[in-house]
């Protein structure tokens, strides 16, 4: 194990953090508190967490439609996320952003991209960014294995290997893009292997395994600051919860066998408590943390609850930085 | 103030130039940018400046979105604007919605360049002039200037605006030329439409390099006692109604003239705007002199007569006026 004790049950708290946020959001759909639907990282939490770990807070990301986990595995605060979700003004996105979108720029997030592949030239001009201005940050972009066959993530990977930009592509790979299972969608199922025809490194890591994903993403990170460019990692993980809870697609394009051998063997909470149990954390303190992260949850609950939601009338803040006098605005809506 | 004449092309260049020099924060990306840093026509820039893409228009114009959103101005050139339509998700879903989709947490100055080549015979695929599309999308800024001072003044501006801008180019107006005041500090508003000529009679409302042909139209009209005030739009997001409307108040008549194809073009919108909104200034009905809903063929034959022209604006005007 490479993370110190703190490291370890702060990697752990994020997971769980995570986990029950998810949770928290599956009921709310189902009571109706959540308009829309919502996709859930569940099963997907090491992957994340290592991940986001391995960076700075200063260091970007940029992520997906799948977008809770990736502000809270950077750190963010709960409260402003769950009054997203339920779409209050004290939402991180004031109820502009919604489930899909939860971009946090106090913890590096510059944007979720709800379009499949679309965060990832993101990402790399993020790179490009810091590389220009002479800083050492580096930018971790999300995606799935479904947005590896998007022209956006063959143009950018190109891109970012010509110009040896600092730019980690972290490919969640769940198996599945919604419906579509990998292999009837990729030539070869690794999606680590295209790295060679860009010239870039190709890493396969198991995304189940908390401190892999974390010193896979690491070594990347420290190659990323040396001005050696990018990297593409692929943690091989899989999701727990159908594509969207809310959208009710029919789930028999996986088996139930295969999603029960997963939730048992290949769960990443209970994977990750067991190796901190060996690694000499007590019982005790798992609880206590397990119990914190479950009152946090309800207390974010409690305030997007207690939140108003927006005014109407201010629909058309946020669309320019620099308004020019609209004067169409208010006559459009008579 | 001392000014020097300069081609609309150059006006573009001098911009560019000047507003690199001023913040080290302006990059610019494209295709072909080496032949800039190449003729040295941008003095001597680090290389960290100047992007020189691969074929890659989805690509290069999502990079220039995270460098905006992250302490660059990118000035992406697109070159010819048909190539926009591979870079529109990142225009469109990216650009002009992350500050929204944010809560105001993003903020995207970047200025996405591309010309509007037509009647030079290069057939559909280069022929395009998208700018209605584009309007169409909220949270773009838009222009279409019509001349060198008008360029320089508002790509600048453009560049140092702190929301996406996509310049619209009329390739037809390259090499004209026009004083431009030299003041590097000199800029033209956005949003703001211009008054190219005074008339009581009728408004004839001019799109980019629409300009070439309206204000000898209005000449004509002169000859034959006709007054017609002619409103360079420059900016088409925002849209100046204000100027259009007050225009309109005072003639009575409006004509539109726009390269685009009829159906939803900008005079689309315009005259829309004017029949909801001074309905009971109109003494006729409005006219729109635009490209008809067809593909441009490559034959100059059969391209040429198909986009807006003087005598069409002349006609268009005479029908209005009895
Ligand atoms: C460009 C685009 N095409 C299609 C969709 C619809 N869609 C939403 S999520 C999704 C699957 C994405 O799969 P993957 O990239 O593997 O991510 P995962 O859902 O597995 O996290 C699809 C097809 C979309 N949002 N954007």
């Amino acid at each position: 194990m490479t993370l110190s004790k703190d490291q370890q049950r702060e990697a752990y708290r994020r997971m769980l953090s995570i986990r029950s946020f998810e949770q928290a959001a599956a009921r709310q759909i189902d009571n109706g508190e959540i308009p829309g639907a919502v996709h859930s990282s569940i099963g997907q939490e090491a992957a994340i967490v290592g991940a986001c770990m391995a960076l700075r807070d200063t260091d970007y990301i940029t992520g997906t439609h799948r977008s809770h986990g990736h502000p809270i595995g950077k750190g963010a605060k709960l409260p402003p996320l769950m009054a997203e979700l339920m779409g209050r003004t004290t939402g991180i996105c004031k109820g502009r952003g919604g489930s899909m979108h939860l971009a946090d720029s106090s913890v590096g997030i510059i944007g979720e991209s709800a379009i499949v592949g679309g965060g990832i030239p993101i990402a790399t001009g993020a790179g490009l960014s810091a590389h220009v201005r002479g800083t050492d940050q580096v930018s971790l972009c999300f995606f799935g294995d479904g947005a590896t066959n998007e022209g956006s993530f063959h143009e950018s990977l190109n891109m970012a290997a010509i110009w040896k930009l600092p730019v980690i592509y972290f490919c969640e790979n769940n198996l599945y893009a919604a419906t579509t299972p990998l292999r009837s969608s990729h030539g070869q199922p690794d999606v680590a292997h295209r790295a060679a025809g860009y010239g870039m490194p190709g890493v396969i890591v198991d995304g189940q395994d908390l401190e892999a994903v974390h010193a896979a993403t690491g070594a990347a990170v420290a190659r990323a600051r040396r001005g050696e460019g990018p990297t593409l990692i692929e943690a091989k993980t899989y999701r727990f919860d159908e594509h969207a809870i809310g959208l009710f697609l029919p789930s028999i394009y996986r088996s139930s066998e295969e999603v029960d051998r997963y939730k048992r063997e290949r769960d990443p909470l209970a994977l990750y408590r067991q190796a901190l149990l060996a690694a000499g954390h007590g019982e005790a303190e798992l609880a206590a943390l397990e119990q914190s992260v479950s009152r946090q949850v309800d207390e974010a609950v409690e305030f997007a609850r207690n939140s108003p939601h927006p005014d109407p009338a201010e629909v058309y803040e946020f669309m320019y930085s620099n308004p020019i006098n609209y004067p169409r605005a208010e006559r459009q809506s008579s | 103030m001392t000014s020097q004449r300069l081609s609309y092309l150059s006006a573009i260049l001098e911009a560019q130039k000047e507003e690199m020099e001023r913040d080290p924060s302006v990059i610019m990306m494209g295709e072909d940018i080496a032949l800039y840093s190449a003729t040295g026509v941008l003095g001597k820039l680090d290389n960290k400046r100047l992007w020189s893409t691969p074929i890659s228009e989805l690509g290069f114009t999502g990079m220039g979105v995270g460098a905006a959103m992250t302490g660059l101005r990118p000035i992406v050139d697109l070159t010819i604007a048909s190539f926009a339509y591979l870079a529109s998700d990142q225009i469109i879903n990216q650009a002009a919605k992350v500050r929204y989709l944010t809560g105001g947490q993003a903020r995207v100055p970047i200025v996405f360049r591309m010309s509007m080549w037509h009647n030079q015979a290069n057939a559909a695929q280069h022929s395009d002039r998208p700018y209605p599309m584009f309007m169409n999308v909220p949270g773009l800024k838009i222009i279409a200037p019509s001349g060198a001072r008008d360029m320089k003044g508002m790509l600048k501006a453009a560049i140092r605006d702190d929301d996406p801008v996509l310049v619209f180019e009329d390739n037809d107006l390259w090499m004209k030329s026009e004083d431009v005041p030299s003041d590097p500090d000199f800029l033209v508003p956005l949003g703001k439409a211009a008054v190219k000529r005074e008339g009581r009679d009728v408004t004839i409302v001019s799109i980019a390099g629409c300009i070439l042909h309206t204000l000898p139209a209005a000449e004509q009209l002169a000859g034959e006692g006709i007054e017609a005030e002619v409103i360079d739009l420059r900016s088409l997001a925002p849209l100046d109604t204000d100027s259009i409307l007050a225009s309109v108040a005072k003639t009575g008549r409006l004509v539109i003239v726009d390269y685009a194809h009829r159906t939803n073009s900008a005079a689309a919108e315009i005259a829309a705007i004017v029949a909801e909104e001074a309905f009971d200034a109109l003494k006729a009905p409005i006219q729109r002199v635009t490209t008809p809903d067809v593909h441009i063929p490559f034959s100059p034959k059969l391209e040429r007569p198909l986009y807006p022209n003087k005598d069409k604006v002349v006609a268009a005007v005479k029908k209005i006026i009895k």
